[in-house]
């Protein structure tokens, strides 16, 4: 570990959640890269077989094996890892019965695609569970492998059932290895080593979804992490000019004043053009007034906060970089 | 830009009595839910008889119609306008209560309470990753079938990967006639003797690293719950085909919803593909919060520049960042148009409708009235 003091010192396992479409899959890559900064060694992990990891850092699809995707700033290694819960269940009966031709077998006759149909909890505890092995993964030197694992997880509405797989799976199974197996797991999920990561927006729907979602872990005894505010608009405004103009009061006749200043009033435009700005000032100031609103909203979860721009030509791998840089200055990792 | 793309007449579709059923498909985040209920408001302020149908257990959308909350039934929606005689009801899929009520219905009570108990039928009907698909399917039927209604907008499950709710009767039917489960309910049901010996040995073997793996009281589970639910699903797959025909008749018309964001448009791309595929009957793309600027004569490189002009003179501050909010603004539509030039180009026949980005949500019928009125302004 580095000497710097981060919000989540101690913590190896980085779940990110998030709803659809807040950005989850490029909030994880981008945590992954800073907490890789200066030497250290992540592990990304992605569940659900998007190839979103690939995406975001502009790659072909990415196979079921740990490699090497990204450097971090400063030195450091990202390695990424798309799973698919087929190949982590022969994983599994190999390591831990040997029985890799019974699996190839199994896997014929179509009992992953039966059990992943049949009954979830036993997907999502593979697909833990591998996740989990990652983290807890020792080289020769008895250290760990991996400085952090970032987990890439479902949306939020599902993220409590997919964690919580003791739960899922004791319905279904009261005694036996898989029950071993979850216990195992969530000794991990549930333990201080891991936080729950929630990527918002500020806009009225996510941010009831993060409240929702930070409620329903802590009562499933989930360590809940940071919220995440992705896509933040910077304000160019005066407070002053944008009360006023949440208000309806935005006076256009100094901006008239100023386009004529800056050469834009040519032929008697000026007033047309001021009035379709002071239009747009109103617009951004209400929404700015939106903004205020949920953020007040997210004081009622009290986790830290992290709060990311908006990336003005879309997010590429230069974008996921100053993400991380930005994640790092507010001590998020 | 690209120029000449149709324009999707959503008016058109819902005044169209052959019109009855309306797919809104898209991936989560895109207003998927809000532009179903608008269309619903919309369609029943024209003289339709329409029920939405949508599984976003959000509240909000109930409350922004009146209701404290929505439930597996129809419930009818004040406050609706409109000279005519139309009428607009809502409800929200309860795929649990749907599954439990197919169960009921198609069991004797016997057999039902076998299944309804079994673990494995909870966990299937409470978190299976298909069955919400699969119950909107069954839903969509029911409501079709009664004949209550003249017009069906079904909202579908933000999915995962795009379409499962049209691989979901085809998943169902690979998931029961699939050799593992003629395997377990094989002793069962097994007529010819030689049959019964050749599936048994296999079982034997499958069922032996099962059992180590699951142990025997869950495998034992498994077999009770598959053979007392295989007598039950025949007329549910039967269905589910007919569901999927109906889908495909004339009288149907999806909408993929879409916002102007590199995922949202792919996937949208996506959904395209897939319908066409699956010969759906496309009406078009609705894409969502354009972003649009009141002042677009004003381009963004020279408000750009004309704030650095202020800002070096130490002149008109207010101007300057007005200026520059402006040119933000600009550099966002330029970037929304080209995600959506990506998609027109790609697919230059399908119809698209924009709508504008509002500042807030939308929190009653007034706000759903709008949107569809700037559904239909294109």
């Amino acid at each position: 570990m580095s000497s710097r003091d981060t919000d989540w010192d101690g913590v190896r396992l980085h779940v990110v959640t998030g709803k659809g479409g807040t950005g989850k899959t490029t909030v994880a890559a981008a945590l992954a890269l800073a907490l890789a900064a200066e030497g250290r060694k992540v592990l990304l992990i992605e569940v659900e077989g998007r190839q979103g990891i690939a995406q975001v850092f502009d790659l072909p699809p990415l196979p079921y094996e740990e490699r090497k995707i990204a450097v971090a700033p400063g030195g450091g290694d990202v390695y990424a890892l798309a799973l698919d819960p087929e190949e982590a269940m022969l994983e599994y009966l190999e390591m831990f019965y040997g029985m890799r031709r019974t699996g190839r077998a199994l896997s014929k006759l179509g009992i992953v695609d039966f059990a992943t149909t049949i009954a979830p909890g036993f997907r999502d505890v593979l697909v833990t569970g591998k996740t989990t092995e990652a983290v807890r993964r020792k080289g020769k030197n008895g250290r760990r492998i991996y400085d952090a694992v970032v987990l890439d997880a479902p949306p939020t509405g599902r993220v409590v059932r997919f964690l919580n797989v003791t739960n899922e799976v004791a319905g279904l199974a009261r005694v036996g290895p898989i029950k071993n197996h979850a216990d195992l797991v969530s000794g991990v999920v549930a333990s201080p080593e891991t936080a729950v990561h929630f990527v918002t927006l500020l806009e009225e729907m996510p941010v009831q979804e993060t409240l929702d979602g930070i409620t329903e872990l802590r009562r499933a005894g989930l360590p809940a992490g940071g919220v995440f505010i992705n896509m933040v608009r910077g304000s160019l405004l005066p407070e002053a000019a944008l009360d006023a103009a949440a208000a309806g009061r935005f006076d256009p006749a100094e901006l008239a004043l100023g386009l004529k200043a800056a050469g834009l009033a040519e032929g008697g435009s000026g007033t047309a053009v001021a009035e379709a700005l002071a239009q747009e000032v109103t617009e951004h100031a209400r929404r700015a007034e939106l903004e205020r609103q949920e953020r007040t909203s997210l004081d009622a979860a009290d986790r830290p906060r992290y709060e990311l721009p908006l990336l003005s030509d879309g997010v590429d791998l230069a974008g996921l970089y100053e993400l991380a840089e930005t994640m790092r200055e507010q001590g998020a990792a | 830009m690209v120029k000449n793309v149709p324009v999707l007449d959503l008016d058109a579709i819902i005044d169209d009595p052959g019109t009855r059923i309306i797919v809104c498909c898209g991936s989560g985040g895109v207003g998927k839910t809000t532009t179903a209920a608008a269309l619903g408001l919309r369609a029943a302020e024209r003289g339709r008889c329409a029920v939405v149908l949508t599984v976003d257990p959000a509240r909000r959308l109930a409350q922004s119609m009146g209701l404290s909350e929505l439930d597996n039934t129809p419930r009818l929606i004040k406050g609706v306008e409109g000279a005519g005689t139309g009428k607009l009801y809502a409800m929200m899929l309860d795929m649990k209560r749907t599954f439990d009520e197919i169960i009921e219905a198609h069991a004797d009570p016997e057999r039902a309470r076998q299944i309804l108990t079994n673990p494995f039928y909870q966990s299937l009907s409470s978190s299976f990753s298909g069955t919400q698909e699969y119950m909107a399917m069954e839903k969509l039927g029911q409501l079709r079938r009664s004949g209550e209604w003249d017009l069906i907008i079904v909202d579908t499950p933000p999915s995962r990967s795009a379409l499962d709710f049209l691989d979901a009767p085809e998943r169902l039917g690979r998931f029961l006639d699939g050799r593992f489960i003629r395997m377990l309910t094989a002793p069962a049901k097994a007529g010819g003797r030689s049959a019964f010996k050749l599936l048994n040995a296999g079982f034997g073997l499958v069922a032996g690293a099962l059992t180590k793996l699951l142990g025997a009281q869950v495998l034992k589970d498994l077999q009770t719950f598959v053979s007392a639910l295989d007598a039950v699903f025949g007329g549910f797959r039967t269905r589910a085909e007919q569901t999927y025909k109906l889908l495909q008749a004339p009288g149907t018309a999806f909408v993929v919803v879409a916002a102007p964001e590199r995922d949202a448009m792919r996937e949208a791309s996506y959904f395209v593909e897939r319908l066409a595929e699956e010969r759906m009957p496309l009406a078009g793309v609705v894409i969502n919060r354009v972003h649009r600027s009141p002042a677009a004569v004003l381009s963004a490189a020279r408000s750009t520049a004309a704030a650095e002009d202020l800002e070096s003179r130490g002149e008109h501050e207010l101007t300057s960042a007005v200026l520059r909010l402006h040119a933000d603004r600009m550099q966002l539509a330029a970037r929304e148009q080209r995600e959506q030039d990506h998609f027109t180009s790609a697919h230059p026949t399908v119809p698209v409708a924009r709508v504008p980005a509002m500042p807030g949500d939308v929190h009653d019928l007034d706000g759903l009235r709008e949107v569809g009125t700037l559904l239909a302004a294109q």
